[in-house]
């Protein structure tokens, strides 16, 4: 079998430095010319426990997580252990001269502490392992520069004496391993991971304004922003709790700065009171909601996709909304941009679904062409209108008012949570009542327009279609093109957009396909009860995974083996 | 010049003899006594009678959930700080449902005016106690009367070292219009808190009730000194001290923005340049 990809697992406790390395690897192996794919799994503690930081790399694209370990790089002796079933025949380990080796692995044991002088394990195995993968020195000391910022110099001076006498030991002790050869790239790939992607999408569509309550993994949304708030003129406010964060973000909407809520369910299920007040009041936001598994607290740091029901029907009343759930980090971007654009347009809440593994997962992307990017400006010129006329609430066509900015021209903007007339003012007219909830369902017929169809990918009338959503994009593909190249001519179908749902994108590729098996990171199948749902197609096959690991190719093969 | 006539004269849903009635009388004579037009000031508020006050007065409104007006006036004032933000709510929405809310605004210390119409007992729902309620106070949905201790928000702010705190009674007209006054004035959080009958559900804490209490705090209270302000905010009983308890000149909230420095946000495009340099961060 051709030799595509190589999966390095980096694995040791929390705090000993091990996100460093593998962000260092990671931008070293792209910088010599790989693809890759990383997958993060963590415990929810500061220090201790037992941290995964896995980078699978080869020449072409790398979809998804894989089982299988073929360099296993371990910062503990536990490591060695937790990890000897994952083994590929022919796998290695790297691990310190002192520790005891588990049976049946084979393993370099470099003198970790010689090495590092000073207690900098993981740049010890940066060396070494990168001079095993037949990685440049240079090129291995600059991520690791860039990625330990603009620190101490002392501290990366040190780092760099040790990674070159590390490198240095593995060339003279150890023997290269067989690692596919680098692709050659046209253009410099950047390393971002999902929730990077979705900050930077924010901010090229304009977003001004983000208010959050810390919680994982949605955090790193907000750390991004707050990353560039300088630069790109962004005000980042750390809220008292969920409730003002979303609060907060309708208020700074309201007075004209597209904003961002980033959370994550158990943080929504506070918010969703101001759902409904964005819906009712037609204040543009943006919710992202990083999922991990609940009920509840849940698993805090692993993750799952059991929060599409959650958000469809957060909220109480009836309004329109759109869900978006990227698949990639280009999705992430793109998407998040698309979002935005349409809570501007529509003038409401508009949801973008990740969930722990994409936010965490590094990819390599092309660099986002950000000329040609538009972004939003909220707020019309009140042209003819006349000053006392302006009504924040007109019934319109399309259900979409014209939107003025309060304090920016002489019109008075008023706002409401209560049902209103078209000016703005509380009422309990009855008749205006479903004039007002026609209105605003009315948009619904402008997002749906505008949703982004779901991907299809493979032959087009295959013997098995997989429809999945969101952050199992990648698996499914790998899972198909694996199923194909054994004889079952596979196709996958992907949901990045997953509400509104508009049957003629889709249900004919449901119903030609011989059998169709929807794959989800829940355990009730969501999607597949919303497709039922709303029109009719009951899938005869599903494949769920909710033990808070990502979803990958062999999982779905295994599970798939067994129906 | 701005006249009283441009803030309109809306029919209410108020109760004939409500306190609510004096209190939109005095804020519409501030803001014209400030010379400030309709559209320069934003008014916020949450869910209860008081809330629906701005509906009933010319200018900018948000009128959202109970209890959330202050992150909507926090998020507002931030996305556009040339408006002067007005916050109205009752003493359930600001002070029992929006408790956490009040707390972090006090600290952040953004410069909103927040009139607080407390009038001891949810008047919307039909007279339940809140959070201001004497310790005994009979309602239906308290027979044998309220047990918890009520809040002082007086306290609480001056606590917390808000920017500017004090306290009036809807009774005292030119004492309350002074009071928003000096309070959109002040740059900073500023708590006024209202004392105001509700002729329907409070049969205790009367027009006459308060009119033998309220008391003028006199020129010798230095309302900087936060020690006096702290004993003083604690005084409550026969005698009720009306007038500025607290203020102090802590920078506000929005001035800790070095992005707000030089203009607003609002309508400013993307920087490409700056992006396509973020950009490169990652490469």
């Amino acid at each position: 079998m051709e030799f595509l990809d190589f999966n390095v697992l980096i694995g040791g406790e929390a705090g000993q430095g091990l996100q460093t390395v593998g962000e260092a690897f990671s931008r070293a192996l792209v910088r010599s010319g790989y693809r890759i794919h990383v997958t993060q799994t963590y415990e929810s503690r500061v220090r201790g426990g037992h941290n995964v930081f896995a980078i699978r790399f080869g020449a072409k694209e790398v979809l998804a997580p894989t089982e299988k370990v073929d360099l296993l790089v371990a910062l503990n002796g536990e490591t060695l252990f937790l990890h000897r079933q994952e083994m590929a025949p022919g796998g290695q380990a790297l691990a310190d001269e002192a520790w005891e080796i588990p049976e049946g692995i084979s393993a370099v044991r470099a003198p970790y502490k010689s090495l590092s002088g000073n207690g900098f394990a993981n740049t010890v195995a940066m060396g070494v392992a990168g001079a095993l993968l037949r990685i440049r020195e240079e090129v291995l000391a600059g991520a690791l520069e860039q990625i330990l910022g603009k620190g101490k110099a002392s501290l990366a001076e040190a780092n760099r004496r040790v990674l070159s006498s590390a490198y240095r030991w593995s060339k003279e002790h150890c023997t290269e391993l067989e690692v596919p050869s680098p692709g050659a790239q046209a253009v410099p790939r950047i390393v971002l991971n999902g929730h990077e992607a979705v900050g930077l999408g924010a901010i090229s569509a304009g977003v001004r304004f983000c208010a959050y309550y810390p919680m994982s993994p949605s955090t790193s949304v907000a750390m991004t922003l707050v990353q560039w708030s300088k630069e790109m003129s962004i005000i980042v406010e750390q809220a008292e709790d969920e409730i003002a964060a979303i609060n907060m973000a309708i208020g700074a909407s309201f007075a004209g700065l597209p904003s961002l809520v980033p959370t994550s369910g158990g943080g929504f299920a506070l918010m969703v009171e101001a759902v409904s007040l964005a819906a009712v009041s037609e204040t543009p936001v943006v919710i992202l909601i990083g999922q991990r598994p609940g009920p509840a607290t849940g698993l805090a740091t692993r993750t799952e996709q059991a929060d599409l029901e959650f958000v469809l029907h957060a909220g109480h009343g009836e309004f329109p909304r759109a869900v978006f759930a990227p698949g990639s980090i280009e999705e992430c971007f793109h998407l998040t941009r698309k979002a935005v654009e349409l809570a501007e347009k529509y003038q409401g809440p508009v949801f973008i679904l990740t969930d722990h593994f994409l936010a965490d997962s590094y990819r390599d992307v092309e660099p986002f062409e950000v000329e040609d990017l538009d972004c939003v400006l909220p707020g019309e010129e009140p042209g003819a209108i006349p000053e006392g006329g302006y009504a924040r609430y007109a019934i319109t066509p399309s259900g979409v008012s014209p939107r003025l900015l309060p304090g920016v021209s002489r019109h008075l903007v008023v706002a409401d949570s209560h049902e209103h007339t078209e000016k703005g003012h509380i009422t309990e007219d009855l008749s205006l009542r479903p004039k007002m909830v026609e209105k605003r369902l009315r948009k619904y017929q402008g997002l749906a327009q505008e949703v982004v169809p779901p991907s299809f990918s493979g032959p087009q009338d295959p013997e098995l279609l997989l429809v999945g959503w969101g952050s199992t994009k990648g698996a499914l593909q790998e899972a198909a093109s694996l199923l194909s190249r054994a004889g079952r001519k596979t196709s996958v179908l992907h949901f990045s957009q997953v509400w509104p749902l508009v049957d003629a994108q889709f249900l004919e590729r449901l119903k030609q396909a011989k059998t169709t098996v929807c794959v989800e990171g829940n355990a009730t199948g969501q999607l597949a009860r919303l497709i039922r749902r709303e029109t009719g197609f009951k899938f005869p096959m599903q494949v769920s995974r909710y033990d808070g690991l990502p979803m990958t190719p062999e999982y779905i093969l295994a599970r798939l083996a067994r129906q | 010049m701005v006249n009283i006539e441009q803030y309109g004269d809306y029919k209410t849903s108020w109760c004939p003899g409500c306190g609510n009635f004096p209190i939109l009388k005095a804020l519409k004579e501030a803001l014209v006594g400030l010379d400030l037009e309709p559209h320069q000031v934003l008014f916020v508020s949450g869910i209860g009678q008081a809330a629906k006050a701005p509906h009933y007065i010319n200018g900018n409104v948000f009128n959202g959930l109970h209890g959330r007006s202050l992150p909507v006036a926090t998020g507002a004032k931030l996305a556009n700080p040339g408006l002067v933000v007005v916050v109205e709510s009752g003493d359930g929405c600001m002070y029992g449902e929006g408790g956490n809310h009040f707390l972090a605004a006090i600290r952040r210390n953004i410069d909103l005016t927040v009139l607080v119409h407390n009038n001891q007992v949810y008047g919307l729902t039909k007279g339940q106690a809140s959070p201001t309620s004497a310790q005994g106070f009979v309602t239906r949905a308290q027979p044998d009367g309220v047990f918890s201790s009520p809040f002082n928000p007086i306290a609480v702010a001056v606590a917390l070292q808000a920017g500017f705190v004090a306290r009036s009674f809807a009774g005292m007209g030119e004492h309350l219009v002074e009071m928003i006054q000096r309070g959109i004035r002040h740059r900073g959080l500023a708590l006024i808190d209202i004392l105001q009958p509700c002729v329907s559900f409070n049969h205790v804490n009367t027009y006459d009730w308060y009119r033998k209490r309220c008391k003028p705090i006199g020129p010798e209270h230095d309302p900087r000194d936060w020690e006096k302000a702290m004993a003083l905010s604690l005084k409550w009983g026969e005698e009720i001290p009306v007038g500025v308890i607290y203020q102090n000149d802590r920078p506000a909230f929005e001035e800790h923005f070095a992005v707000l420095k030089e203009a607003p946000l609002l309508g400013r495009k993307v920087d490409k340049r700056a992006l396509e340099h973020i950009l490169e961060h990652y490469a």
